[in-house]
């Protein structure tokens, strides 16, 4: 049936696809689900035994250590993106609504350009920042504003959470930025000229409109950041590592590669149920224009 | 809407801090990273040009990332022009597994690659594998510059070429190809700064031959290196945004060939 249906430009364009899919395929799927695999087999000294067993998954929900890796990996991962998100909301507000159309652009351009530059070293600097003897902590020492330096800062997960939410900025604003562009302006003129206020127009017009693009920067963000590695090494301390870190030990310290696979699988799920669950709260703002 | 632009700016402000400190610290002549500066110097910026693993390791980054570059633009020019085209079955979830690698942690592309190449293949990690993953996660990025560059090419022109004896591939040569050249010249150029700045995967995946962000990461271990880590960073960061501005350009250029209004941003 599918087959008979096919034109002649879908024909060439499932040709097309096919390099690229095949890529996708063979380094993408191949290794998740050789992840998976692995994560159903134990490491037997230099071997792997691969008789399959739930024993890495067992040994994951009973040691209090992963569990607890994985909850604050959770929670850093919601207080990132929660910050991240509001702090971005009123820019891409401010860059749709009250920048001339010709100018957009630039803004756009100005808030893409410091994510593009080396992260190591941006999040390094943020250890500069931060840190006891840090830019902040002297500069407010010397504004007299602070008796000594704020140790609240660095080595916690406030740390990661203030350098995620900058490295992460753009990729909140973008998805807004673009469900903002999308609104009718009409729509808000005719809200104001049926009673409502700046506020309730925007409260009651402007946001739900804008919640696929506020869901995609959501997902956009907490996603990746749970897997993030750097910058909790580098301005965690000990109480701010997360799962990626010990994900890392696992591989390349222990040599235990079905336990590092097996804390992956459980990374992955987690984010995955996380991200459906939010999609499904937000169900009624997504659907589409009818 | 003066309290709006005032917090603009200053998110701005957030935004490039930590960049802005940059230069500040490498031509700062001191071995300590804080203020506050004590005269300026260029001797870290000449310690850079004595370290032999240095410029190996810049090697090494900047042969992965040309290597990278290229290829994800060739795959992505093949998925972008597939995506424009008619349906197919199963369109969209191998669209959306080619894309997919845009919202993966890199962690996990990291350790799924190198249990397949290590413990399954039994091969050895080296700069190939490096841009086996690069290119997996560059090339959603290119695919989002070149859809641009692709749906809003006008297929009667394409036609026209055929009618006027034109084969499809010389059609895509002559035609096609200059249209969308703006969009190709700037998704090399996205996907060699992702390649040039990846972390984790190059982590993972490199040899014995590191990478320059795999080189940085060990001199951030000692204190006495930092201010030249701090004046490599600040050569890194004004080559990444030179690289961008001459994107964007292209970007640019190649919206207003297409005839269309520009709506910003890569992405």
């Amino acid at each position: 049936m599918a087959r008979a249906a096919l034109t002649a430009g879908g024909k060439r364009g499932l040709i097309l696809v096919s390099p690229p899919f095949l890529y996708a395929l063979l380094l993408l799927a191949v290794p998740l689900a050789t992840i998976l695999l692995f994560s159903f087999w134990t490491q037997d000294y230099l071997d792997i035994d691969t008789r399959f067993t739930l024993a890495n998954y067992v040994e994951a929900f009973n040691d209090p250590l992963y569990m607890q890796l994985l909850r604050r990996s959770l929670l850093i991962a919601g207080a990132v993106t929660l910050v991240t998100v509001v702090l971005a909301f009123p820019i891409a507000y401010f860059v749709s609504f009250h920048v001339a159309p010709g100018r957009k652009s630039l803004w756009l351009f100005l808030i893409t350009i410091p994510f593009w530059t080396s992260y190591l070293i941006r999040v390094f600097l943020w250890k500069v920042i931060l840190g006891y003897n840090g830019v902040l902590n002297s500069g407010l020492t010397g504004l007299g504003l602070i008796d000594e330096p704020l140790s609240v800062i660095l080595y916690n997960a406030n740390a990661v959470v203030i350098t995620l939410a900058h490295a992460f900025a753009p990729f909140a604003i973008l998805p807004i930025f673009v469900a903002l562009e999308k609104i009718d302006r009409s729509l808000l003129e005719a809200s104001m000229d049926l009673g409502e206020t700046r506020a309730t127009t925007f409260l009651r017009v402007t946001l739900p409109l804008a919640m696929p693009g506020v869901v995609a920067a959501v997902l956009i963000v907490f996603i990746p950041t749970i897997g993030d590695y750097v910058t909790p090494r580098l301005v965690g301390g000990p109480d701010g590592l997360m799962i990626a870190n010990m994900i890392q030990t696992q591989f390349l310290k222990l040599n235990n590669a079905p336990m590092g696979a097996t804390l992956a699988v459980l990374a992955m799920l987690s984010v995955t149920a996380v991200s459906l669950l939010f999609i499904w709260l937000n169900r009624r703002w997504l659907r589409g224009p009818k | 809407m003066t309290g709006l632009r005032a917090y603009a700016i200053a998110y701005l402000v957030f935004l490039y801090a930590p960049i802005a400190l940059l230069p500040l610290f490498a031509f700062n002549d001191a071995d300590i990273i804080a203020f506050p500066l004590s005269g300026a110097t260029t001797r870290w910026f000449a310690e850079l040009t004595q370290s032999a693993s240095l410029l190996n390791a810049a090697r090494n980054s900047l042969i992965i990332a040309a290597t990278t570059a290229v290829l994800s633009t060739v795959l992505g020019v093949c998925a972008a022009r597939a995506a424009s085209m008619a349906d197919w079955p199963l369109k969209r979830p191998m669209m959306g597994l080619i894309m997919l690698p845009l919202v993966l942690p890199e962690i996990i592309v990291a350790v799924s690659l190198l249990v397949l190449v290590v413990q399954v293949f039994g091969l050895g990690l080296s700069n190939t594998t490096i841009i086996a993953a690069h290119t997996l996660i560059c090339m959603p990025f290119s695919i989002a510059v070149l859809n641009g560059a692709f749906q809003n090419l006008d297929p009667a022109l394409e036609e026209a070429a055929l009618d006027l004896g034109e084969t499809r591939l010389s059609a895509f040569r002559l035609v096609i190809l200059p249209l969308v050249m703006p969009g190709i010249v700037s998704s090399l150029l996205i996907a060699f700064t992702i390649s040039l700045d990846e972390f984790i995967i190059a982590f993972f995946l490199s040899g014995a031959n590191p990478t320059m962000p795999v080189y940085i990461w060990g001199l951030l271990r000692f204190p006495g290196q930092l201010p030249v880590v701090m004046a490599l960073g600040t050569i890194l960061v004004a080559l990444s945004i030179v690289l961008l501005i001459i994107a964007e350009i292209m970007r640019r250029r190649g919206l207003k060939r297409a005839g269309l209004k520009d709506r910003g941003g890569f992405l």
